[in-house]
């Protein structure tokens, strides 16, 4: 596959690279710091850097703005777009506007329900779902044409991606809608976190054998875990999380001082594992609230430094 | 049918309690089917709204009447001869009712007696759910029957979103995934390769979104 | 078994609670009953099934109307006893008489006298 866009992350995939990705999510206040402090931890880590949407429905700074940021730092920002939000005026404008910094990657979602969040007496709007921005974006960009017909001057240019969680329900949907939002335009992957990796494995055999490996990067999804109630709390709470016994039980087994270090490790080892697979492109390191360990994690699994593309 | 949940008594009496006399008006359509606002609703609350004003010394009219309707010129025209005698109405009917009510009876204040919520279904005695919220463009013949837009809390037309857990939303574990629904609906039909076929963006002017919407057959037009 | 119970109760028959409806009640209540116990046979021994069960939940929906009116919730009440079981009937009825006589009067009588008045 050759790169299509001045993405950074997709001349690095495209190179044949195992390409890094990190994600941060923007503060519940403005102080333009905390993204510049969390990014500056990361940036020499990691290829692009994913900016979350309101994630959890909590209000917080717009990742337009914070991508907006981390451009102006020099780094590659992955623009996430929920359609959770906002209409299809509302999100081809903010695309656009991302485009003007020349922001190159977008990460396509439908959004968690506004009833997690700080606004659970809000209306929703999904005006679209999220193939369906897929599939705007990618005619935005390879058309250059708005929904409404209109031809667009200066059409954005990005890297389209999107979400997939091997361990939602129903299970054998999975591969189809995985190839559905490539039909619809994916060109990247980032997956939910992975703690069952025979289970990904299987899921991975399942989309090469339909040949989907061949037409989508996929970036497996990984979060350390700081401790065994954080794994505790993930296996029950979180929905659409599969976090094996054994994960638990490893956590659970070490001095709570030293949870956070085995978190870190069960990491590096499935980075590792996941690196054999075929079909697998790179990973996506999403170390919530915990930014400081991405450099520990890239460097022991061999992914530093990260490649130079033009 | 339309489902409808009555109101807290408190609230009406909040409503009324500056009137001399009040006309409980029901209807014998949807809301007596999920009974909320039939006759028999009508004779409960105009007996509670009585005891009350009587026992705070106010001497109150309250009276009941149901009608065959709320939504059609003909019934109502059935209480022009009697609404004079009332200083308001309450109206049991759904939110379609109270406001036909209130259109053809200008000079009279008219007071929702129930909460109006969604196009459903009677599950069992007593439970009620939603089917329809009526976009105007039904999409039913591609999703097996049942609809993404009202059982989907995302309504997602090309689901399920990564929430959906052991066949339940993530909103709470007693909705069920639309979305799986679908699917299971898709697979003993046999049909589950239509799965992959991209629900195209929806043309939503004929929902909500395009304004009040109005229905003409010039067919059956007098 | 020549058992007392207290003059004051107005027995109405019905073919089984399950035909009392919640309008009953509250009509009695408007018409200045000053209680009103619904007496259903033991829970699970209903010849229709769930008449006695279907009774108590009207009984529960009427005790909630009448508090918010200002009446009492407590003035109504259900009872479960076999109808063999007479001398359980007439504790019951006495308990009931001496609650309500307890909770006074219902209040819409004085009302309406001064409403008269």
């Amino acid at each position: 596959m050759t790169a299509k866009t001045p993405s950074r992350l997709e001349k690095v995939l495209a190179a044949g690279h195992l390409a890094v990705t990190s994600e941060c999510g923007p503060p519940r206040g403005s102080d333009p710091e905390v993204i510049a402090k969390k990014a500056e931890m990361i940036k020499d880590y990691v290829d692009a850097v994913n900016i979350t949407d309101n994630q959890t429905s909590m209000t917080r700074m717009c990742s337009l703005a914070a991508c907006i940021r981390l451009k102006l730092m020099g780094l590659d920002p992955v623009l996430q777009m929920v359609t959770r939000d906002r209409n299809r005026i509302a999100l081809q404008s903010d695309i656009l506007g991302a485009a003007s910094f020349d922001i190159h990657n977008v990460l396509c979602l439908s959004g968690d329900h506004q009833s997690f969040g700080d606004c659970a007496n809000g209306q929703n709007v999904h005006d679209i779902d999220s193939m369906q921005l897929l599939q705007t974006v990618r005619l935005m960009r390879d058309d250059g044409k708005f929904l409404g017909g209109d031809d667009i001057k200066r059409p954005p240019q990005m890297f389209v991606g999107a979400a997939a969680n091997p361990f939602a329900d129903p299970f054998e949907i999975r591969v189809p809608r995985l190839a559905k939002k490539v039909s619809a335009g994916a060109e990247f992957i980032q997956t939910q976190c992975i703690y069952n990796l025979d289970k990904f494995e299987l899921w991975m055999k399942m989309m090469r054998d339909r040949g989907l490996h061949e037409k989508v990067y996929i970036l497996a999804g990984l979060t350390p875990m700081k401790s065994a109630g954080m794994a505790r709390y993930m296996k029950k709470r979180v929905p659409g999380m599969d976090v094996p016994d054994e994960v638990v039980d490893r956590m659970a087994a070490v001095p709570k001082e030293q949870q956070a270090q085995e978190g870190i490790d069960i990491c590096v080892e499935a980075i590792e594992r996941l690196k054999e697979v075929e079909g697998v492109a790179g990973f996506h390191v999403m170390a919530i609230e915990w930014e400081e360990k991405v450099p520990e994690i890239v460097e022991r699994t061999g992914l530093h430094p990260r490649p130079a593309v033009d | 049918m339309i489902v409808a949940e009555k109101k807290p008594i408190q609230e009406i009496i909040e409503e009324i309690k500056t009137h001399d006399s009040v006309l409980i008006l029901g209807c014998n359509e949807c809301v007596t089917v999920c009974e909320a606002g039939g006759k028999k609703e009508v004779g409960v609350l105009a007996s509670a709204l009585r005891m009350y004003f009587l026992n705070k010394g106010r001497d109150m009219r309250i009276d009941e009447h149901t009608l065959e309707r709320q939504c059609d010129h003909e019934y109502l025209d059935e209480i022009r001869e009697m609404i004079d005698q009332y200083d308001g109405v309450v109206s049991l009917a759904c939110g379609v009712g109270v406001q036909f009510t209130a259109e053809k009876y200008t000079q009279k204040p008219i007071y929702p007696g129930v909460n109006t919520f969604f196009m459903g279904v009677t599950e069992s005695r007593g439970v009620w759910t939603e089917r329809c919220q009526g976009c105007g463009q039904c999409i039913l013949a591609s999703t097996g029957g049942i609809c993404p837009v009202s059982r989907c809390a995302k309504r997602i037309l090309n689901g399920p979103c990564g929430g959906s857990t052991t066949g339940n939303c993530e909103i709470n574990k007693d909705v069920a995934c639309g979305w799986q629904l679908i699917i299971d609906r898709l697979k003993a039909l046999g049909r589950l390769d239509e799965y992959e076929e991209l629900a195209p963006i929806k043309d939503w002017s004929t929902d909500r979104a395009g304004g009040p919407r109005k229905v003409v057959r010039e067919d059956v037009q007098s | 078994m020549r058992l007392e119970y207290p003059t004051s109760i107005k027995i109405i028959r019905v073919p089984c609670t399950g035909k009392v409806d919640l309008l009953h009640l509250m009509r009695a209540f408007e018409m200045g009953a000053d209680g009103v116990y619904v007496v259903g046979c033991l829970e699970g021994d209903c010849h229709y099934n769930s008449g006695n069960f279907r009774a108590r939940k009207r009984v529960e929906q009427a005790s909630r109307i009448l508090d918010t009116v200002g009446i009492g919730g407590d003035r109504v009440q259900m009872v479960n006893l076999s109808s063999s079981d007479g001398p359980l009937f007439a504790r019951k009825a006495a308990e009931m008489v001496n609650r309500i006589l307890e909770a006074g009067p219902n209040p819409l009588k004085s009302a309406k006298s001064e409403e008269a008045a």
